[in-house]
């Protein structure tokens, strides 16, 4: 959690003042979007495809599609041998790699400036030409549930997190985590890979967004060669998926072989698109920055240092995001204190920003972050890219990216206020503890919760 | 990379991604051009002018890494983390709120090796006085409250707690007492909670005045500043320095005498798998010919031999890895996977043979020159940002390296035959008194 201010103020990003790189915005006849911006400090450039499709367009039973679908596009087409794809770009000197989110798919290639054509013909040609052999498919779901045991089964806060989105949202997909469920994993075949690809992965539902020392019209000259000629499919979008009222607070305790305790926290809140009122989401981000927004931030100074309630504490929001989600709090306690004196620490910490107005200095050192940060953020392509590519794939619009300083800057003491009142209730409100049982291992091995689910 | 805190899951991770990165090789690209002098105590200093953007990275780091840790375990790390909590007129919320307060971004931290202080800053001169005056006080009058110094004492006993439930963290530690037994390589940065609690104030009082002082120090300046501007940054932050002694050199690492495995009980659905022996210094002349040798091994991310047998043939395992880290004295040559524990031999036994096969047979020249293009064709990609420059500066400067190593970098990986890393990985790899560690539950 510590880290999440930082993910945070990586986003709020490019306003006018420093805006210096041009934003070229095209849409090729098929309706793919391609977006360009020039950034000539290095002779590099990045290159992301991002396909709207990812968990949170997932149904029961087949959770974790998408994730492993992205895996398999590096497993071969009509064209290029499972592994050429990597080989390729190896050859090339680039980085490659892909992420799947709750809200997107995307694909990247970091290259010298020169190679990126090199990026464009393969990208294009697994964008329609995927073969899905079962036999890779088969292998690689092995290594997506090994990939899972690693991050999820045997890391107990991890596990925390899972089961706490599985009963925080009764009807949102975000109850699902993006990697899938062990069950829906083990009972995985390959056609639920084919008409996944089939139905998502066509250019009018990509944008391709380039960063980097290049000539925006040559970009699109260039993309219009390799992407061009495909023609659309008709995209028949996610169902709405709208999560019913809480009606009242929701614990739950995980019991997992662990060292420390851990509780998370989170109350529903809206996103950017969804809210009531549009500022009340950037509302929400200076909110979880008062709380969190560093070392200098009220849990850091009050909790950590100050009371000396808790060994971490964290806070965080994002207002970007395709469905409503969560203000999450979490933290350990500090030795000495108790789960429920850290929770009452917390709350406490919420009850004052209900009840008093903000200091402006307060406010005032996180807007110099966010303006800092936006300077520091230009010393990536591959950032720049991101931003760009998640706003366009969630629904937004890159050009939110510039006017999101100004709506920060814009939020007032009293809309702080005015949202940790509205939102931070306690019918609205998700408590997870994580309770931890002895790490002795008896023999002969069982195996662990969920662990092994052996074909 | 992992893009959000937990919404995104990556096909892979690079495990040696801070290997990597420590890394260089140039193609028909030069390096940056870089300046270097010392500041009027004895301190090192490195440059390299980026005026496009209105912003600065630096870095200045000292030998003051565990490694000076002696029998107080924990100590660099305590130290370093508490050169954040107070320091000349102001504690630890003045620090932060002068920081932050202008966009800074500020670290305090230590390895095996090294002990740092970053700031991140802009070039706007309000911002950068205020940050240039809070990090020299932080590194030349730290308070050490013993109040700041309990809490943060407790807050690194409450951390190795949470990685004793951490199997990665265990096979780690574990990796690393077995490979070093004996030296000071041996003993986690975080100490042990019996060598913590035996700590008191005047440990880290005299670790901080005999290891944070001028000539024990490099500081690494990359951004929108000239060589004017620079010097008298560098004299800023070092002023408050004194000019000390350069630490003594480190004993060297003993080979092993045999091969060690030890399974370590852990309830985990995976076994994580390390092994390995000591490897190379930063400055072995078989540095070059082992690195791209790995490289093909296990170092070239998806296209390498052990990812290709370990997890595109078998589906064993989500990582799987091997890299030499390079250090002051010998560092540890690794490999490294993580499988369910069923398939923990299997996984073993694969990785084994595929470094067999290596060590015997050494790269075709297909395996070469395809990792010699990767290399070097991703020259321009390691130094493209601030970030990345300022790394590779603070490695040069603290491991004493040719200021030319980035131009001549390229030349070196190119001259590399298959002959040479045959011959290298046959004479430098003794797989059969490897340290071996499994954690997990045994099947």
């Amino acid at each position: 959690m510590r880290r999440s201010i930082w993910i945070l103020l990586l986003l709020w990003c490019s306003s006018a003042a420093f805006a210096t790189a041009q934003v070229h915005e095209f849409q090729l006849d098929n309706g793919m979007k391609v977006i360009v911006k020039e950034d000539h400090r290095a002779p590099i450039v990045v290159s992301q495809l991002w396909y709207k499709v990812g968990s949170s367009y997932e149904h029961r039973g087949i959770t974790g599609v998408s994730h492993v679908l992205e895996h398999m596009m590096f497993k071969g087409t009509e064209k290029y041998a499972p592994g050429e794809f990597s080989r390729i770009i190896a050859a090339n000197g680039g980085r490659e790699n892909a992420f799947t989110g709750r809200d997107y798919t995307a694909y990247f290639q970091t290259l010298s400036r020169d190679r990126l054509e090199v990026s464009f013909e393969m990208e294009a040609d697994r964008m329609r030409n995927l073969v899905l052999l079962p036999e890779e498919f088969a292998k690689e779901v092995e290594v997506v549930k090994e990939e899972r045991r690693l991050r999820t089964e045997d890391k107990p806060t991890s596990l925390t997190y899972e089961q706490f989105n599985a009963v925080a949202f009764r009807s949102s997909p975000y109850r699902n985590p993006v990697i899938g469920w062990m069950n829906d994993l083990d009972n995985m075949d390959v056609n639920d890979l084919r008409s996944w690809y089939r139905r998502w992965y066509a250019p009018n539902n990509a944008t391709l967004v380039v960063v980097g020392d290049v000539d925006a019209k040559a970009v699109l000259a260039l993309a219009k060669r390799h992407f061009g000629a495909f023609k659309p499919e008709k995209i028949n979008g996610p169902k709405p998926s709208k999560e019913p009222p809480q009606l009242g607070e929701i614990r739950l305790k995980v019991h997992a072989p662990a060292r420390q305790p851990y509780l998370l926290m989170g109350y529903k809140t809206p996103a950017v698109g969804t809210a009531a009122e549009e500022w009340e989401p950037y509302a929400l981000e200076m909110l979880a920055a008062v709380l969190d927004g560093g070392s200098s931030a009220r849990f850091a100074r009050n909790l950590v240092r100050g009371q000396e309630i808790a060994v971490s504490a964290g806070a965080s929001y994002g207002a970007f995001t395709r469905l409503p989600g969560l203000l999450l709090l979490d933290g350990s306690p500090a030795e000495g204190n108790t789960i429920a004196d850290l929770e009452a620490a917390l709350l406490a910490e919420l009850e004052r920003v209900k009840t008093e107005p903000v200091a402006r200095q307060e406010l005032e050192r996180i807007q110099a972050q966010v303006v800092a940060s936006k300077v520091y953020e230009q010393d990536s392509v591959f950032y720049q890219a991101m931003q760009i590519g998640m706003l366009e794939t969630i629904g937004l619009g890159w050009r939110l990216n510039n006017e999101y300083i100004d709506r920060l800057k814009a939020v007032t003491p009293e809309q702080v206020q005015a949202v940790a009142k509205k939102y931070l209730v306690q019918e609205h409100l998700t408590v997870a503890e994580l309770v931890p049982l002895p790490m002795a291992v008896s023999a002969p091995a069982k195996p662990a919760a969920g662990g092994r689910h052996g074909h | 990379m992992v893009i959000n805190r937990r919404g995104a899951v990556v096909r892979i991770w690079i495990t040696a991604a801070v290997f990597i990165a420590s890394l260089s090789s140039s193609t028909l690209f030069a390096g940056p051009k870089i300046e270097s002098w010392q500041t009027a105590n004895g301190a090192r200093v490195l440059l390299v002018t980026t005026p496009e953007l209105p912003m600065v990275d630096i870095r200045m780091v000292f030998d003051a890494g565990s490694a000076r840790d002696g029998d107080k375990p924990g100590l660099a790390q305590l130290t370093a983390a508490l050169l954040r909590q107070g320091a000349g007129d102001w504690d630890a919320d003045q620090l932060a709120e002068r920081m932050e307060g202008v966009g800074a971004n500020f670290s305090t931290g230590s390895a095996r090796d090294m002990a740092w202080a970053t700031v991140r800053s802009l070039t706007e001169p309000k911002a950068l006085n205020t940050a240039l005056e809070t990090l020299s006080a932080v590194v030349a009058q730290p308070r050490f409250e013993v109040a700041d110094f309990n809490r943060v004492r407790e807050a690194m006993q409450v951390g190795l707690r949470q990685s004793e439930q951490n199997p990665g963290a265990v096979v780690s530690k574990a990796f690393f007492a077995t490979l070093f037994a004996g030296h000071p390589y041996a003993s986690d940065p975080g100490g042990t909670q019996e060598s913590l609690a035996a700590m008191v104030r005047e440990d880290l009082v005299r670790m901080h005045k005999t290891y944070y002082v001028a000539r024990n120090a490099v500081v690494a300046i990359v951004g929108a500043v000239d060589r004017k501007q620079a010097e008298k940054i560098a004299t800023q932050l070092t002023a408050g320095l004194a000019k000390g002694q350069p630490a003594p050199a480190l004993p060297a690492v003993a080979a092993l005498a045999k091969g060690v495995t030890k399974q370590i009980n852990f309830p985990s659905s995976q076994s994580h798998i390390r092994l390995g022996q000591p490897g190379i210094s930063r400055d072995d002349p078989d540095y070059f010919v082992l690195y791209v040798g790995n490289h093909i091994l296990g170092g070239g991310g998806f296209v390498s031999l052990l990812t290709n047998e370990v997890r595109e043939k078998r589906g064993l395992s989500y990582s799987v890895y091997s890299y030499f880290s390079p250090m002051r004295q010998a560092g540890p040559f690794v490999m490294g996977a993580q499988t369910k524990n069923a398939q923990a031999q299997e996984a073993l036994t694969v990785m084994r043979k595929t470094l067999q096969d290596f060590i015997d047979q050494g790269p075709t020249q297909e395996q070469l020159t395809a990792s010699k293009q990767n290399i070097t064709g991703g020259f321009p990609l390691r130094i493209a940002s601030n970030k990345d420059i300022v790394g590779y500066l603070a490695m040069l400067g603290f491991y004493d390296l040719p200021l030319d190593y980035l131009d001549t970098f390229v030349a070196k990986i190119e001259a590399v035959t298959a002959e040479q890393i045959k011959e290298a990985f046959q004479r430098r790899l003794q797989p059969d008194r490897f340290v071996t560690i499994v954690v997990g539950r045994a099947e």
